[in-house]
């Protein structure tokens, strides 16, 4: 028998649709299978897709095996981010301090390769044991013509949310010196990292419209693009979760000005593209916005129509990273003719969860940082025929005997845009509609 | 290109890049998945057992539970005694449990966090357990931390009553749920009472139901491990991994081991199949020696495609001692044998492998290496087939070398957990996937006249 039980800590982690909130943004509770992963983590995976940077993982070997080559970002050029680089601290390191062995790493790079950007990531431990990774880096960039940028990251100091916090740090920290002539047309484009290449949907999109996207952060970026993004005019926030905190700063300190916006789903990717249109205050680029998106819907609703028929009444839950991303997820389904049953996010911020407990029923459950009892629990209890997650609920959806849909680093196809809309769709039918269904539960 | 390694090779000493190995705790929580009804417990903090998780889940495709203290800055500094008694009481209420086994982490070794006296404090539930073992990741890597929790749970459990209870106890290095189950069915074939510890089959690799269970059918029990002191022998399968647990039964209840090669290859399978008649004086059924027949069948048919050919194998000691045995065996070259799990045992085992073939001149042996180093040595001296995980795709891609994926992880593919590598029927399957890798590289790169049907 499963057991279900909500531990009691957790009931104010729980809640439902129709306006009230829930708690979040808390460290997940010893001893629950918390799907949340750490503030290393969540550093990593905005970082990483940084094309030609090295990234150094200073500390034990696992937490650099674990994350070696599994974002899914699509790069136009370099490769280099794909490997895995280490200090593999040993006993001896742990005694006598790592510092002297992450000089030493550092040495090795320079040695053999050019880099011209260095991230060096402190673990855990590394805090433990004293070692001074700024100092290190600083004498990295005295002694060296390149940028070694520390990336304050020990697991304990918080969740993925506080991670991302300093990843956007460790960017600052780069841009900051940038050289800044005068705002030219052109937009960041924050908080996407060009899983399956959907960057290259939306710069494809704001092309067509007249606006070139200047800088990416952080899929398929590189050390130049991101040296040029203190030039843009307006940035785009699209995984707010994550770049909320850049966004302000680089408003702050450079006087961009923001706006967050969503490329999933087709009411979200039309108000966005608008949105920015009009942010930039162009009547001829808003002019065009209009006339793409309207061409591109009206292409788009044919489509929709001709699947709805085997779509229509599905419940679905959603449980993913950001709040942000959750929300347009609602949209579409409901757009799909679907019901959301279930909402829950590992990094939603209050504000998130006040918007999703508008967008639903009253019956709506919303959990923040859920693990497998309780989701199992209210996946059965709402009778969701699919489930939209992670690497960690796909198997869970199976096991369940539920469809399920890759919206994180495996997905398998670009979600983003109208073509994100014709993708998502055809993976959740396929899903959904799979003959293995007919064969679960019976016997020989 | 998919490409970023140079051809010269240079000194490294402090830069791992593109590791061969990962951290202890994945290996214990594993093993712990191997004892029925077990939560699996990580003390440190949330983002490593996230890891290992995913880890877990993305070879198996199936859920993995496990549990961590969720340490945080306070116990960083204070240590995690309140976190593991407040995780362990959480545990049990909920998931019910009938044992936790708790593994370090690097955090929490570093810190000194004194497991022993904490668990003795513990208000453990009435016939419920808490067992843990020592994992750092400074040392070693996740084949010593899949041993160290072997040797906690005997610590803690294991006891001798005096009387054998007739069994033969089977120690496995780290295995594929496939072929433990392989494992089981030679002992029942061959009507040899056993215990099978750890046993992660019918739990990874669990079947489909229409329900989720937080603890499926398989896995060793408790009573089990409990019974190993009293069993006759311990066999321990795997030379580099299992002397560690065998020694801890040894030293607990007396009980004496007999180690053995991990049995991949046709030596390796014979070796073992002869210690069990020996030891229990039950023959080999004539089924397993049909398979055998069939084996050596499949060598000798495609020995032309195969024979000479060079090959570089990479992965967990054990587990690449028996496939070099076995590429050895079906007359090929292992040029490069390269594990990322430091110790120097393995290399000399290698070489004593390579000798006894008559190649040690051109072949070598690398312990506490990584992928990178591999990727250098291929770019600088070719090889015809690449054996190892997933990340030696990425080799594989930018050389253009026929690729078979084979030991721990496999991340991106489907259902290899299902087939054996170890006995007959494992050295079969090999067989098949290095030949058809070999031949289905000459179809994809031949001449239109070189083309043919029937090879
Ligand atoms: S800190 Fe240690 S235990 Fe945790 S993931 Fe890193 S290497 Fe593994
Ligand atoms: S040691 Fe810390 S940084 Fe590394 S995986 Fe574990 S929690 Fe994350």
């Amino acid at each position: 028998m499963p057991h279900t039980d909500i531990l009691t800590e957790r009931k104010n982690f729980i809640g439902q649709g129709g306006g009230k909130t829930v708690c979040c943004d808390r460290d997940s509770v010893s001893g629950a299978v918390s799907q949340r992963a750490c503030v290393y983590c969540g550093a990593r995976v905005v970082l990483n897709p940084i094309t030609d940077a090295y990234h150094i993982i200073h500390g034990p070997i696992g937490c650099s095996s674990y994350t070696w080559d599994i974002r899914g970002s699509l790069s136009s050029d370099d490769e280099l981010y794909r490997n895995s680089f280490s200090t593999d601290l040993s006993e001896q390191d742990i005694v006598f301090g790592g510092a002297e062995k992450l000089t030493r790493a550092i040495d090795e790079v320079v040695a053999k390769h050019h880099p011209r950007l260095i991230f060096v990531y402190a673990t855990c431990i590394v805090g433990v044991i004293g070692d001074d990774v700024e100092a290190v880096c600083r004498q990295a960039e005295q002694k060296y013509p390149l940028r070694c940028i520390p990336v304050k990251s020990p697991g304990f100091s918080g969740n993925k949310s506080y991670g991302y916090r300093m990843a956007c740090e460790a960017l600052m920290a780069l841009i900051r010196p940038a050289p800044r002539p005068a705002g030219r047309l052109g937009v960041n484009l924050l908080g996407d990292f060009n899983l399956a290449g959907e960057i290259w949907i939306i710069r494809h999109y704001l092309e067509i419209i007249g606006i070139p996207i200047i800088s990416t952060f952080t899929g398929d970026a590189n050390y130049d693009t991101l040296m040029q993004s203190p030039q843009a005019r307006l940035n785009l926030v699209q995984c707010a979760g994550s770049m909320t905190y850049l966004a302000g700063q680089m408003e702050e300190e450079f006087g961009i000005p923001f706006i967050k916006i969503s490329f999933f789903g087709r009411e979200d990717t039309s108000a966005s593209l608008i949105r920015i249109a009009q942010a930039l205050g162009d009547s001829g680029l808003i002019a065009r916005a209009r006339a793409f998106t309207q061409e591109q819907e009206a292409r788009l609703l044919p489509f929709e129509q001709a699947w709805r028929e085997g779509l229509a009444h599905k419940k679905a839950a959603i449980y993913v990273g950001g709040g942000f991303k959750a929300i347009s997820l609602i949209r579409q389904f409901n757009a799909m003719g679907m019901e959301t049953v279930i909402v829950g996010t590992q990094t939603g911020k209050a504000e998130d969860y006040e918007l999703i407990s508008q967008l639903v029923g009253p019956d709506t459950v919303i959990l923040d940082d859920a693990n497998p009892a309780e989701l199992e629990r209210f996946l059965k209890e709402k009778g969701a025929d699919l489930l939209v997650g992670g690497v960690k609920e796909r198997p869970l959806a199976y096991k369940l005997g539920l469809a399920f849909c890759d919206h994180n680093h495996e997905r398998r196809h670009a979600l983003a845009g109208y073509e994100g809309v014709r993708n998502f769709t055809r993976e959740i039918n396929l899903s959904l509609n799979s003959p293995v269904w007919s064969y679960m539960g019976g016997s020989i | 290109m998919l490409d970023a390694t140079p051809k010269t090779q240079f000194k490294r000493e402090a830069l791992r890049i593109n590791s061969c190995k990962t951290c202890q705790p994945v290996g214990a929580l594993y093993a712990a998945l191997g004892v029925h009804r077990c939560m699996p417990y990580s003390h440190g903090s949330q983002g490593c057992v996230a890891y290992h998780r995913t880890v877990l889940t993305r070879h198996y495709k199936d859920p993995m539970m496990a549990v961590s203290s969720s340490f945080t800055e306070g116990a960083s500094v204070f240590g995690g005694k309140s976190n593991l008694t407040t995780g362990v009481k959480n545990v049990f209420d909920i998931y019910q449990p009938d044992i936790i086994a708790v593994h370090t982490t690097c955090l929490s070794e570093v810190i000194g966090d004194d497991l022993k006296a904490f668990i003795q404090d513990l208000d453990i539930p009435e016939g419920k357990y808490v067992v843990h073992s020592n994992t750092p990741s400074f040392k070693g890597s996740h084949i010593n931390g899949y041993a160290a929790m072997m040797g906690g749970f005997i610590n803690y459990l294991s006891q001798t009553t005096g009387q054998t209870n007739g069994k033969l106890a089977v120690f496995p290095a780290w295995s594929e749920p496939s072929d433990l189950r392989l494992l089981k069915s030679y002992l029942e074939q061959m009507g040899i009472a056993y215990t099978l510890f750890p046993d992660q089959s019918g739990v990874v690799d669990a079947p489909m139901t229409d329900h989720f269970e937080y603890f499926p059918k398989g896995g060793t029990t408790i009573e089990e491990i409990q019974g190993l002191g009293d069993c006759t022998h311990v066999l321990g399968l795997g030379e580099w991994t299992v002397p560690e647990p065998c020694a801890v039964l040894e030293k607990k209840c007396g009980t004496k081991s007999i180690l053995l090669p991990y049995p991949i290859g046709i030596q390796n399978t014979d070796r073992l199949l002869m210690t069990l008649t020996d030891l229990t004086g039950k023959p080999v059924p004539y089924a397993i020696e049909e398979e055998r027949g069939q084996l050596i069948d499949l060598i000798l048919d495609q020995h032309i495609w195969t024979s000479q050919k060079s090959c570089a194998i990479f992965g967990d000691p054990d587990f690449i001692l028996g496939v070099t045995s076995l590429v050895l065996e079906m007359g090929m070259l292992p040029k490069y044998v390269l594990t990322g799990t430091p110790g120097h045992a393995f290399p000399k085992m290698c070489q004593a492998l390579f000798e006894a073939y008559g190649v040690e001149d051109q072949c070598q042996a690398f312990e506490f290496d990584d992928l990178f180093d591999l990727h250098q040595f291929i770019k600088n001296d070719p090889v015809d087939v690449l054996i190892g995980t997933n990340y030696g795709k990425q080799i594989a891609r930018a050389e253009s070398i026929p690729f078979v994926r084979a030991g721990w992880p496999v991340l991106d593919r489907y259902g290899h957990y299902l087939w054996p590598n170890i006995g007959y029927r494992g050295a079969m399957r090999f067989v098949e996937r290095i030949s058809g890798a070999i031949m289905d590289h000459v179809d994809a790169v031949c001449p239109d006249e070189d083309f043919d049907v029937v090879m």
